[in-house]
This record gives structure tokens, sequence and C-alpha cells, in this order.
């Protein structure tokens, strides 16, 4: 006698779906470090970035040799001494002691003013200033020698204050979006590019591997639960982490570093999750390879963090770069979420200046998400 | 139709370019509300039946089923009725007692309220730590705490692999009562252990051995089949009484057996007079010869070497 089985009714209820939620959130709370990391990853990310690793020329050590000692040298110097880009840390008496003050490593630039420098500037209408920076870091040298100069050329357009000078040109310098050049309007939008992809892919990874590693994938895969809601419940709590992330990282920015939001919040916001959705399916994906919690910390570290600082346009131009990483750079979708948040948070423009970029991280999303939940292991091997 | 039936199951696993058979063609089949037994050592495949039948592993070959369904086919059914407790503890370290067990029932669609009584015996034990994380339970309550959440949802065939390994003696007896108490409500119960002795709790039990089955039969029905006498055997000096018997011609097989060694002769006949004539020979101190009955692991010793 062959009977049919009797197919049990199948369950899904908002009730599976929240316990598992719920319980997701109790292993992050519970896990002191994972919830340190967290929470503390982006303060400390912004606060480094902002203030400690930022490439702006400020307190630079110099030194003066000036071998004139009259009214324009001193007041040159102390122009140059009070600018908050220089520091003046000595007085020189020789021209030896230039060379050997550089190589001590004490100082990074040196101004060199001749004997009779006031009377040559007054009565042949001609003086001459050395200024000898250590290029080493040319970029620094660039940018030191250009304020010296700009502060030689102020002092010298204030003696020529009452006259007119005959076929003057005056460039005027206007700096759009950062009239005051700091450097954290470039970091911020970096930063929370970093953030969001190390807390929702690398986290969720290794939250997904730690079930295989810890034997519970068998149990709960040997239940009604599908494993598409597994994989949707898991990624739910730092989908909310992620966002509690943003607004600290916004806040912080305003309120601390002084970078405003010039443009429309709620869509920085949308645009923040979406990101935050396509770093989830990365996760995800590189959970699905990865057999051990290192691995796919591993993995995440290689593949995401690397890539984000280095392709996204944050540290270094993309524009710079030859063409084949030009190419790479591409399909980092860090690239294309720094550009819409230094374009809506930055430059305050709207929707229709990013639909592109926005457009093509939904593409990467839908792709990624796709391939992640297909691949997914519904058994052990 | 049987809760469990397996035909001719092969599964094989490829490390590189070794290619190691797990299981070799194993059929048997379960009946309802039976407590069945896999016994065998370590590495005799009984995990990897138990993947395939919780549909967590596929076999290269062979059919199985579960209540009915294929288990290949029809996986999700099964998932949907049946309780796991793999053989390493897999519930949630970080989560206390309550909380695993809240969580398993409510995944099920069930609450731990309205299937209390199955689990009521075995939970009332553990109750008092429900506050504790199930990380910094002892080995006994984790167990009772794993077989608690492979419970709560009712399961119609109810799979537990090695569920008393590293338990000691006394949490293992309570267990095996446990297992007992589910078999009247109903549950059929595939249970896996490394230990012979527990094979005598089961109704029937199958004994596995590098992925095949020696014997599949009732406690009594495997002793019975041991057709030789068997003989124990003691003395002062117990090793050297292994080796010489290990070494006499006529001797089958000797396996020292806890305090005593046991003894089976090729051809059996006057085995007495020849196990005086070694203890003679041999000087042995307080000499002690019995015939005794086969137990599990006798039978199993003996189909091994077949």
């Amino acid at each position: 006698m062959i009977t049919t089985p009797v197919a049990r009714e199948k369950v899904y209820t908002m009730s599976q779906f929240y316990i598992f939620v719920k319980k997701e959130c109790l292993h992050i709370w519970r896990d002191r470090r994972t919830l340190f990391i967290l929470v503390w990853m982006p303060i400390v990310q912004i606060i480094l970035y902002g203030f400690a690793l930022t490439n702006e020329v400020k307190n630079s050590r110099i030194a003066i040799l000036d071998q004139s000692k009259d009214d324009a040298t001193t007041a040159i110097s102390n122009e140059i001494a009070a600018s908050r880009y220089f520091n003046l840390v000595k007085n020189l008496h020789s021209y030896r002691d230039i060379d050997a003050t550089f190589k001590q490593g004490l100082i990074r630039m040196a101004i060199v003013f001749p004997r009779n420098f006031q009377y040559d500037l007054l009565h042949s209408n001609r003086a001459q200033v050395q200024i000898i920076a250590d290029a080493s870091d040319p970029n620094t040298a660039n940018t030191l020698t250009n304020y010296a100069t700009a502060i030689i050329n102020d002092y010298q357009l204030s003696l020529n204050n009452n006259e007119q000078l005959p076929y003057t040109i005056k460039t005027q310098l206007r700096m759009l979006y950062n009239p005051e050049l700091k450097g954290a309007y470039n970091f911020v939008p970096g930063v929370m590019a970093l953030v969001l992809m190390l807390v929702c892919a690398m986290m969720t990874s290794m939250a997904i591997v730690k079930e295989k590693e810890m034997g519970t994938m068998e149990v709960i895969l040997v239940s009604p639960l599908r494993p598409f809601w597994i994989i949707i419940a898991k990624t739910i709590p730092y989908l909310l982490v992620s966002v509690l992330n943003i607004a600290c990282i916004l806040l912080l920015s305003v309120f601390v570093l002084g970078v405003p939001i010039t443009g429309n919040l709620g869509l920085l916001i949308w645009e923040s999750v979406l990101f935050t959705v396509t770093s989830l399916s990365i996760g995800i994906l590189i959970s699905n390879g990865a057999k051990t919690q290192q691995a796919a910390m591993f993995t995440s570290m290689m593949s995401l963090f690397l890539p984000t600082l280095l392709f996204s346009g944050f540290l270094f131009p993309v524009e710079n770069m030859p063409v084949a990483l030009q190419v790479i750079s591409n399909v980092v979708p860090a690239k294309w979420y720094y550009i819409i948040v230094k374009s809506v948070m930055i430059k305050g423009l709207g929707f229709f200046a990013v639909w592109k970029e926005t457009l093509i991280l939904v593409g990467m999303t839908l792709i990624l998400l796709f391939i992640s939940i297909s691949k997914f292991k519904i058994r052990l091997a | 139709m049987k809760p469990v039936v397996v035909e001719n199951i092969v599964k094989v696993y490829k490390q590189k370019r070794n290619v190691i058979e797990a299981l070799k063609g194993v059929s048997f089949a379960v009946e309802k509300g039976e407590i069945f037994g896999i016994i065998g050592p370590d590495g005799a495949g009984k995990t990897s039946l138990f993947r395939i039948l919780t549909t967590l592993l596929i076999a290269a070959s062979g059919k199985a089923t579960v209540d009915g369904f294929d288990v290949v086919k029809d996986f999700k059914q099964i998932r949907n009725r049946v309780g796991y407790m793999p053989g390493r503890f897999s519930l949630y370290q970080d989560l206390t007692v309550e909380e695993n067990l809240e969580f398993f029932a409510t995944i099920f669609g069930t609450t731990i309220q309205k299937n209390y009584h199955l689990i009521k015996d075995i939970y009332q034990q553990i109750e008092p730590f429900k506050t504790r994380r199930a990380g910094q339970l002892s080995g006994g309550m984790k167990q009772k705490l794993a077989l608690c959440c492979s419970l709560i949802h009712k399961p119609s065939v109810l799979f537990l692999d090695e569920p008393t390994t590293g338990v000691d003696a006394v949490s293992r007896k309570e267990f095996w009562e446990m297992l007992h108490r589910l078999k009247e409500d109903g549950i059929t119960i595939l249970v896996s252990t490394p230990y012979m002795d527990e094979a005598g709790l089961c109704d029937r039990v199958a004994l596995i051995q590098k992925g095949e089955m020696l014997s599949i039969n009732t406690p009594a029905g495997i002793t019975n089949e041991f057709k030789k006498p068997l003989w124990a055997v003691r003395a002062n000096e117990m090793h050297q009484l292994l080796m010489a018997l290990k070494e006499d011609p006529g001797v089958e097989s000797c396996f020292p057996f806890g305090q005593q060694h046991h003894v089976v002769f090729k051809q059996p006949g006057n085995d007495r007079q020849r196990l005086e004539t070694v203890m003679n020979t041999g000087q042995y101190t307080n000499p002690e010869i019995r015939s005794i009955r086969p137990n599990i692991e006798d039978c199993f010793m003996a189909l091994m070497k077949q």
C-alpha cells in the first residue's frame, strides 16, 4: 500500500523573522569586541583623518638666515613667523648652518635674505630673497614655497600701496565648495565609504561564517527557515548599525570638523542606505566562499579595504592613475558612492547630478545580491 | 510508510587525490516509534549518514526517504518536520539557555508553552540555569539543552548524532531514560553512538564499520548471532596472559575487556581445559576462568574480523 506523505503546512510568520533579528542583535550586543569596533571605528576614523592624518600644511618648521637685519626683512620675517603655515624654529647665522640644519632634519624650509636687502629694494628697485625647501616630499615643498612667495608678494604690494602701477593684472582666486581648503571636505566622504564598507561587508561576512564555524548553520538549515530569510535576518542588524554610523559620522563632521551638509540630507541618507545594501551583498558573497571567520576577515580586507582606499579617489585622484587602474576603479562601488557623497554633501547638488552614479550602484547591488543569494549554500558541502 | 528508509546509500569525499568512501552502499529501514541505534567507532560513517538523512549532504548514489519524503527532492518538507542534534554542540553559546530554546521554538513556528510537556522532564533539570549562557554549561547540561531544542517542535523523526559523547556516566543514563519517554510519545528516534554498552538500550541496532553495515538486528538478536562459546579469563599478570593467549594458534580472538580478557577458540571443544593449560604453563597467580554470554561489543569485534 502506498500512502502519500502529508506535507506540513509551511509557516512563515513575522515572529520567526523577528526572533532571528533579535538573536542577531544579541550576538552583536554581547560580543563586546565587535560592538566596540562597530561603534568606535567610525568615530576614531573621522577624528584620525580629520585631525591627525591630514595632508594640509600646518606649522611647518622653518629657519631664516637674515644677513641684512633691516626694517624690510624684519617685517617679512614677522609676517612669516606669524603665519599658521610656518613655525620659525631657528635664526641662522651663516650659509653653512643652512645645510647642517636641513641635515639634522630640524626644518623643511629656509629663507635667506642677502646683505643690504632694504637698500637694494628701495634704491635699485630690485632685491632678492632665496627660498630653500626640502623637496624629498615634493608636494609639501611646493606648497610651502608658494605660501612663502605669497607672503613676500603681499609685503611688496603693501609697499606700493599708494602708487598706481601701470599695467597690472590682478588674479582673483575663489575656492569653490571649500573656501578654507580644509582636508576634511575630502576625507569625510571617503571615511563614510570606508566605514560602511567595513561594517557591512566585513562584519556581515564574519557573522555568517561564524554560524558555519560554530556548527549552528547546520541546525538552522534543518529548520523551516529558508536560506533567503536567514540571510536577510542576519543583515538587518548591520543595516541598522550602518544607519547609526552614518548619523554619527555626519554629526561629527558638522559639529567637530566644521564640514556642513550643503545638499539634501534625505538624499544623502538614501544614497548611503543604497551603498550599505551594496556592501551587505558583498559581505554575503564573501561569506559563501570563506570557511573561517579569519578567512572572511582577510578576504574583506584584501578585496574591500585596500581597493576602497586606493580607488575611491579619496586618497589619490583617480584621474592621475594609468588608464588600466582607472578602468579597475570603475568596478569599485566605493568610487561611485564617494562621488555621490561629494556631490550631494559638499557641492550641494541634487539627485539629477548623481543619477548616473546612483544607477551604477543600483545595478551593482542587484547583480551582487543575485549572485550571493543564488550561490548561498543550502547544504553543507 | 516507514519513517526512515535507506537504500544503498554511497557517500564519497574527495580530498585532493584521495577518494574516501565514507558510506559503501548502506541500506536499512526504521519502524515507527522505534529507537534505532547506529553503532560504530569514530570514522565509521555515522555523521555522514545523519547528514544525508537530514538533507545536509547529498549522497553519491542510492535513495533515502524520511517520512516518505525524498532527502534530495523534498528537502524542504523534511526540514520542516524532523529534529536534528549534531554531534558537535551547535547552539548559540552567547545566548542563554532560555533564549536558545525560545529561538528554536519560534523558528519552527511553535512556542515553549505549546510543547512544554515534551521537554518537561529534561528541561526541569536545566531550568535552574535558564539565565546562564549556553557556552557556560557543563557537557551534560549542554546535551540536555540541545535535545530540548531539537525536540521543542515535536518532530516526527529525531536524529541524534552521538548525543552522549563526552557526557558523564550518570548523565548518559538519564539521557537514555529521556529517549525512552520520548518514544512513548510516538517519536521515532535515530541515535548514533560509539559506545557499545548503549546498544542494549535501543530497540534495534545497526553495527557500522568503515562505511558498511555489519549487522542490523535487535540487541538480543545480535548477541544470538554469536555462535561460539565465549570465555572470560583473568589473572594477576593480565598483560602476559593476553600475549600468551594471542600467540596460541588455537585461539581465534582475545581482547582485553576491563578486568578480564574475552577469548574465543577457532575450533570450540574442551575450551576450559585448553585455557587451564595456558594458565598452568604460564604459572599465573589467582587465575579465573568463566564461561560468559557475549555482549554487543564481542559481536562487533567478531563481525569486524569477518
